[in-house]
């Protein structure tokens, strides 16, 4: 289909269309040039101010924090056939609110995950895989027990029923001066695999783990 | 017809003059008249400068149709339930302290110590239940009535953005006074949120302000409960509204278009 005459005829130019005072070769118009102007200096204004206020908003989930190490009782007070709670402080400046149990005990012979220097005591943390309520490890069962939505898992924090998506997460542990250190958090799937720590209620077996990125600023210790 | 004391904006122009030609009125009732002309000049000062009741005209003053009953007040109820939650959260707010280490003591002194405190706070909280009640009520009266239908389905649209809205509120409220429950209840709450694929994740890290529960947790939530979805909300009521009226009512579904002789002959 042709295009129809009439956009031929359209003026290129400002002095084509006659407009008083036109310049040579000006081919828009200045009240169009000054409604152009107005708008992008509103828009470049409003970016101005919204940028920063989101950047602001977003900026903690891409904060990264150096791995912190904390003592939590020497060699001596963890047996490797049960637990012992400890209190340990996941997040500081909120009071009580930070501190999280963590339950210790050492690695055993029965222990699937792999050995390494990171491992010689067990950290199980609390937090259940399902929506992140704590759980309480009952000795006469050996298990782990939520009491929100009825999560179990075994002695060594794999899941033996419930809803949970995932073994309970563990921290790493070193021992240094005879004494216990807890440190970073990291995930496990269900062969007891380690993985860059995940939130509760994300599974990371199979395809889980691409399907629920872990964080850019929080990763495993590297060469884990 | 019985003469109102409204302004002349609400009234037929032709009728306007018509009580100042009375001049055998007693001096008491003289009085009378002129303080309610003096009312109606502030009016009309205020009208002929904003042309306000023409827009009051066309907001109140609409035809509805036949068959209109009280199920139609319900979305007037949603929105009072939500004026409730805005007057009585604004003064809360005099008093609540969005700090992880003083927000239980802010909410247990307003609570306990403060001259009709429990009952704002209790006004407020079970407020957001009514007004979650209602919502629901409301959107099943616009469900089974087919009023979503068209002209209105945008209408529709911002009634279930309102409604999410009001979930969001009620989330983010539920963490401030800050007890165990509130707490166990969002660590939930955001771990739900993680669950989403991909997304979800860095929605949890942006609910809780990074990996963990921590510093700006709490006042995150606040901001967001108090001023951020509650000028959304607010915007989007004003629009719904304004559709409203624009578009008008539906008949319920059991009125049938009137087919009498009169129609007819009006029509015609």
């Amino acid at each position: 289909m042709p295009v129809p005459d009439d956009r031929k005829k359209k003026p290129k130019t400002t002095a084509e269309a006659k407009i008083p005072g036109a310049y040579e070769g000006e081919t828009v118009t200045r009240r169009r040039f000054m409604t152009g102007s107005a708008h992008t200096a509103g828009a470049i204004a409003t970016t101005a101010f919204t940028l920063p206020a989101l950047g602001m908003a977003f900026g903690p989930v891409f904060e990264t924090e150096e791995p912190r190490w904390e003592g939590v009782g020497k060699t001596s007070d963890f047996p490797d056939d049960t637990y012992i709670p400890r209190t340990l402080t996941v997040s500081r400046g909120i009071g009580e609110v930070g501190k999280t149990t963590v339950y210790v005990r050492k690695y055993s012979d029965k222990d699937t995950e792999v050995r390494d220097e990171y491992n010689a005591y067990v950290a199980v943390s609390t937090r259940c895989m399902h929506l992140g309520c704590p759980v309480r490890y009952v000795e006469a069962s050996e298990r782990f027990i939520c009491p929100c939505h009825g999560g179990v898992y075994d002695f060594e924090g794999k899941v033996s029923g419930g809803p949970p998506v995932r073994p309970l997460d563990r921290f790493y542990t070193r021992v240094r001066d005879g004494v216990v250190e807890i440190g970073p958090r990291y995930s496990l799937n269900s062969e007891l695999k380690r993985f860059s720590p995940r939130d509760p209620g994300q599974p990371i077996d199979g395809v889980g783990q691409f399907m629920y990125p872990a964080r850019p600023t929080i990763r495993k210790l590297p060469g884990t | 017809m019985a003469k109102l004391p409204t302004t002349s904006g609400l009234r037929p122009p032709a009728k306007r003059r018509e009580s100042e030609e009375d001049t055998t009125a007693a001096p008491a009732e003289k009085k009378k008249g002129k303080l309610q002309e003096s009312g109606i000049a502030t009016v009309d000062w205020l009208d002929e400068r904003t042309s306000l009741s023409a827009g009051a005209r066309w907001m109140m003053f609409r035809k509805i149709p036949k068959g209109t009953n009280w199920f139609y007040t319900l979305g007037s109820a949603t929105m009072f339930a939500f004026l409730s939650q805005t007057v009585t959260g604004v003064f809360l707010a005099m008093y609540y302290d969005p700090s992880a280490t003083r927000a239980y003591e802010s909410v247990r002194y307003l609570t306990n110590e403060v001259f009709l405190g429990e009952f704002v706070r209790g006004m407020h909280k079970w407020g957001s239940t009514v007004m979650v009640i209602l919502i629901f009520l409301h959107m099943a009266r616009t469900f089974f009535f087919g009023a979503y239908k068209y002209p209105r389905e945008l209408n529709w649209v911002i009634g279930v953005v309102l409604l999410i809205l009001t979930l969001m509120m009620s989330f983010t409220g539920y963490l401030l006074p800050f007890d165990q429950r509130s707490y166990w209840a969002t660590t939930v709450g955001v771990a739900i949120n993680g669950t989403g694929p991909l997304v979800g994740p860095y929605l949890s890290d942006f609910l809780r302000a990074g990996p963990e529960f921590g510093v700006t947790t709490l006042s995150r939530f606040y901001a967001i409960h108090m001023l951020l979805l509650p000028g959304i909300i607010a915007a989007l009521i004003g629009a719904h509204l304004y559709l409203v009226a624009r578009l008008g009512t539906t008949a319920p579904p059991w009125i049938r278009a009137d087919t009498g002789p009169e129609l007819r002959e009006d029509k015609a």
